[in-house]
């Protein structure tokens, strides 16, 4: 214990001497369908000029937890080196008639609901790893969800630093006020992850909050 | 639990107490709710279970379903008493949950899917949507 927290500290110092922090492990979580990995995508393809995953206005097209290792985000002459980790949304029901809507056929839509539950499972395991996490939520959907708080309630018991996206501002219906007013404890920045809007004060939080690592 | 196209027979609502889970410990929590939800039972708990209970009930659904025959998963809410509350009010019903449990004046709503639609609620109301 004693040598891991020495270890942390000449880590922490010489990473500020070079003037960019370790590989900060940064989650992003969430109800499926809000952007998460639209937003992950967004940022690989800002600093790496790869995209994370793919995606998909079917929910659950995140099933397997994604990594990307060594994004460095450089943010007003600042730069800091991020794991980044896309994980499946978290859902507490899934039902595979609700793919059929989408026009799939019966056995891709069970195929997906089965590889669904095992992702959402993988979510939670990995919530243990992060040092950082996104919360993305959709900003034009009620934030008073139960999937929400109880993620961010976990985090919260965890310790682990957390700043909520609002994205999908774009929309007429969004409303980041209701999300503000939902978790008032928290950082909310609104973005459009699709469009690209609001990044840079989206960059300045997460600085901001790895800074609290 | 509800087939496919099928409409619901009958549900009954559980009242559970928290004395009737305060002396078990988390995985025997998880599976007296559970046995009660595939009861075809909504159930209205009295608190609420801890962060990790709560990640732990959407573990245990998730690994239910395709296990179980036409689970689908929960509709899960809780409405809790110290949203809101200043500082000493937290601080107090803080001391008041280290005696007697959890957030005694919190209510958890855990209903199985086939039954509840979807559970909408905002800070002030809930509603609870059954399916046809």
């Amino acid at each position: 214990m004693a040598i891991k927290a020495v270890r942390n500290f000449l880590v922490r110092v010489f990473s500020g001497m070079f003037g960019s922090k370790r590989n900060i492990k940064l989650g992003f979580y969430g109800p499926p369908n809000a952007g998460k990995t639209s937003l992950a995508n967004r940022i690989c393809k800002d600093f790496t000029g790869e995209e994370m995953g793919s995606v998909s206005k079917i929910p659950h097209e995140t099933r397997n937890v994604q990594f990307k290792e060594k994004v460095e985000i450089t943010y007003k002459g600042k730069k800091m080196v991020f794991k980044m980790i896309d994980t499946p949304g978290i859902a507490t029901k899934i039902d595979y008639e609700d793919f059929l809507k989408y026009k799939m056929k019966k056995n891709d839509s069970k195929k997906r609901a089965k590889e669904a539950t095992q992702g959402v499972i993988e979510s939670i395991k990995w919530l243990d790893d992060m040092d950082v996490v996104v919360v993305v939520l959709d900003a034009a959907e009620n934030p008073y969800n139960q999937v929400n708080i109880t993620i961010i309630g976990n985090l919260a018991a965890r310790k682990i630093p957390v700043l909520i996206v609002a994205n999908k501002i774009d929309l007429g219906k969004a409303d980041i006020k209701k999300i503000e007013a939902a978790f008032p404890e928290y950082d909310v920045v609104g973005i459009s992850a699709k469009y690209g809007k609001n990044l840079e004060e989206f960059y300045e939080a997460v600085f901001k909050i790895a800074k609290k690592i | 639990m509800k087939k496919s196209g099928e409409k619901i027979k009958g549900f009954s609502i559980n009242f559970l107490p928290y004395s009737e889970i305060s002396g078990l410990d988390s995985t025997k929590r998880i599976r007296k709710i559970l046995d009660i939800i595939l009861g075809n039972s909504i159930l209205i708990l009295q608190g609420r279970l801890k962060p990790e209970e709560e990640t732990r009930l959407i573990e245990d659904t998730m690994a239910m379903i395709g296990h179980v025959k036409n689970f689908k998963g929960v509709e899960l809410a809780v409405v809790s008493g110290i949203n809101g509350e200043h500082f000493f009010g937290k601080m107090k019903m803080g001391i008041v949950n280290a005696i007697f449990g959890r957030d005694l004046g919190a209510v958890t709503i855990v209903g199985p899917a086939t039954i509840v639609k979807e559970i909408k609620r905002n800070p002030k109301k809930i509603e609870l949507l059954l399916n046809k």
